[in-house]
């Protein structure tokens, strides 16, 4: 059930000052009266001329939803564009167009290596009314105190910088943040509960001779090589100093062991695309390969069995955010800093939830939540009603939980953040060789 | 002066086609070749003269791997839809008396092109799974128990899949040199006493020459620089030199991608000047 916070379309033409928000959707939401509350009394520095911005955001395919543009000119007046590039086009448009985008929408390990290109500007903290709610996971990388910090590319290690001019990446969190995060996840292993007789516990089943020429491994070299790794450390076969960072020989161990595994008839096919994925599993060609959290409630929705299977070594875990272009200043700027507000309001991180992505602001996406659904998604209890996909689909019924748990349960116990590698040439020539061979 | 006027004018006509030809042909391949001794990183093509792209290339075993692959494709290829493209060619030609059932015979030949290639190509994916319509068919007549697996997401995959989108480049070519052949030859051949094999190996198959270095070259090229096909019918699991291009582009690699495509249309111009040599084409022309 989603709860719907209208506003009346010209409320700022109004001077701003009559913002009133009505709210419907479920019976069941108590919360809503909060959170309604939560996107008004926004700082009306600008004025009516704001419904003449317009905001060109650009960024990979998962969080680009029309939904979010049309929520945004509903409630805050002015018009956001959004283009979806892969992950590739963005962080090269990102360097080398620095005036075609006012919004960056990208991964943290993009982030890595386009913040220091100084075509972005980082963001002023104390002008962020939301900050406050932002998970720890993106201000110390610890979810909870005594959680550990996983390798690769952390999003706390690059979402910071030390001044409002400066591109060095600051070592704990200061008052300028490079990226607002937005939307990350967990990823792991999809496996055919139906096909496969025994319970899986770790990465190294992936490699397990009981489903020769019935494995899948994803086929981008940068996230695939990471899978790869946590297989091979979790078969005892490589161990690495920090997998996220690999040495030349680390890379060359790994592909060694995947290039057996392939010859030895282990891999059915490599994809490269979210639904050759989804075909792959529901065709029964594959019965346990990587996957991402989608595409297996895509295979599910098919009435197909498949499970996200949480394993012991930990997930492989990704992240997003978004950042503002060098350029923008004045009220452009403050548009801009209205919308990273707004998005961690809390309406998109509900959307994101009911994605089965997170919400890196999760206290105010609990208000735009039912109680069931937030215990479902969030809290890793059995689903008491249908659930309900943002486009209003039925995802789970009753009496479903969601696999892996609860957000603490998948969040706390990530080994591996997607990242980029300085020894990332050599990576990409050894990968080919694992295609090749 | 008449002979200045003419030539000045027959510069004028072919204008227009040199143009075109340098905007779209020659500007863009010396492009391709400028960019492949630039340098790159991450995010950038950095211009400059290094011929690392090359050393690397040629001295990798994984390009000479993937060539030899791509060789073998073409040329497994190659044989099929000339045995079968020939086949046709020749029941349309000599077998159809009519030409009215012959222009049928031909269009049905061309219904499957009317689709996207990529459609024909997709759709032997669930006939050859694991539990596709083949392997159900074949296990419920208890011609085997287990599915077989070498169907999908192999070599066999991939050639199959190329022979049936190409035969039809074939057909064509080798079709209009047979219509060509004069009828009195065959007659001839068969007064002096020649067999139906003699006839088809002394008169049909040189006269039908140039239409299949035609088809050959056709399929030959297309077979060399594709790569969608042998990235869907392999289950990606197999490379050729296109899906190696492609994988550079995508990740930015340009200047590696323009050196492998350098090295890839060197390739295809010795093989297609081999055929011509063997070959002269320009009597189809």
């Amino acid at each position: 059930m989603t709860i719907e916070t209208k506003k009346s379309k010209n409320l700022l033409s109004d001077a701003g000052v009559s913002r009133r928000g009505f709210v419907k959707g479920a019976a069941a939401v108590t919360g809503a009266a909060i959170g309604s509350g939560a996107i008004t009394g926004f700082p009306t520095i600008w004025a009516q001329n704001i419904k003449n911005v317009t905001l060109r955001q650009f960024g990979t395919g998962v969080s680009n939803i029309n939904a979010v543009a049309d929520k945004v000119k509903e409630d805050l007046g002015f018009t956001l564009q959004m283009t979806a590039l892969d992950s590739d086009a963005v962080a090269q448009r990102a360097v080398t167009q620095p005036n075609s985008f006012d919004i960056a929408d990208i991964e943290y390990w993009i982030c890595k290596k386009v913040f220091p290109a100084g075509t972005m500007q980082p963001m002023d903290t104390t002008k962020l009314k939301n900050y406050q709610y932002i998970s720890k996971l993106f201000i110390d990388g610890k979810l909870t105190p005594d959680s550990e910090i996983a390798q690769g590319t952390a999003p706390h290690t690059v979402g910071f910088v030390e001044g409002a001019d400066s591109t060095t990446f600051a070592s704990a969190p200061t008052q300028w943040m490079t990226l607002i995060p937005t939307i990350y996840n967990a990823d792991t292993l999809g496996i055919r509960p139906d096909l496969i007789s025994r319970p899986i516990t770790s990465w190294a089943d992936l490699l397990d001779p009981e489903f020769k020429g019935k494995a899948s491994i994803l086929n981008i070299p940068s996230i695939g090589i990471m899978d790869a790794a946590m297989v091979c450390e979790a078969m005892g076969e490589v161990t690495y100093g920090d997998k996220g960072n690999m040495t030349q020989e680390e890379i060359d161990k790994t592909i060694a062991v995947m290039i057996d595994a392939k010859k030895a008839g282990q891999f059915r096919a490599f994809w490269k695309s979210f639904d050759e994925s989804v075909n792959l599993m529901a065709s029964g060609e594959v019965v346990i390969q990587s996957m991402w959290s989608p595409a297996v409630a895509a295979v599910r929705s098919k009435g197909i069995a498949c499970t996200y299977q949480p394993l012991k070594e930990g997930y492989r875990a990704w992240g997003g955010g978004i950042g503002l272009a060098k350029h923008l200043s004045g009220l452009e700027l403050e548009a801009a800093y209205e919308y990273i507000d707004w998005y961690l309001s809390g309406w998109v991180g509900a959307y994101l939830n009911r994605q089965g992505y997170y919400s890196a602001a999760p206290e105010t996406a609990k208000k735009f939540m039912s109680e069931d659904e937030w215990g479902f998604w969030m809290e890793g209890k059995e689903a008491q009603g249908d659930i309900l996909s943002p486009d209003g689909k039925v995802m789970e019924k009753a009496g479903a939980v969601r696999d892996g748990g609860s957000y603490e349960e998948r969040m706390g116990s990530v080994a591996c953040w997607n990242s980029v590698m300085d020894e990332n040439k050599h990576m990409v020539r050894k990968w080919n060789e694992f295609i090749a061979a | 002066m008449a002979f200045d006027t003419s030539k000045r004018s027959s510069y004028f006509l072919i204008t227009p086609m040199a143009a075109i030809f340098a905007v779209f042909l020659v500007i863009p391949l010396l492009t391709i070749v400028i960019v492949s001794f630039w340098d790159y990183d991450e995010y950038r093509i950095l211009p400059d003269f290094i011929l690392e792209n090359y050393s690397y290339l040629l001295g990798s075993s994984v390009t000479w791997k993937i060539y030899l692959n791509t060789l073998k494709y073409a040329a497994l290829t190659w044989v099929f839809t000339l045995s079968i493209g020939f086949t046709v060619a020749y029941f349309l030609a000599f077998h159809v008396r009519s030409l009215t059932w012959q222009i049928v015979l031909f269009m049905l030949c061309t219904i499957p092109f009317w689709t996207s290639n990529i459609i024909r190509m997709i759709s032997w994916i669930p006939f050859l799974g694991r539990n596709g319509l083949l392997n159900s068919a074949l296990i419920n007549l208890g011609i085997v128990d287990q599915p077989l697996e070498f169907l999908l997401f192999s070599d066999f995959a991939v050639v199959l899949a190329d022979v049936h989108l190409y035969t039809l480049f074939m057909v064509v070519p080798i079709f209009n040199s047979m219509m060509r052949i004069d009828r009195s030859l065959i007659e001839a051949a068969r007064d002096a006493g020649a067999s139906g094999f003699e006839t088809l190996k002394s008169v049909i198959v040189p006269l039908s020459k140039p239409g299949i270095a035609i088809g050959s070259i056709f399929v030959i090229t297309v077979v060399m620089g594709d790569f969608i096909t042998v990235r869907l019918m392999s289950g990606g699991q197999s490379a050729s030199v296109g899906l190696q291009i492609s994988n550079e582009i995508g990740l930015l690699q340009y200047p590696a991608a323009a050196a492998s495509a350098v090295v890839l249309l060197i390739t295809v111009l010795l093989i297609v000047t081999g055929l011509l040599r063997l070959v002269d084409i320009r009597k189809e022309l």
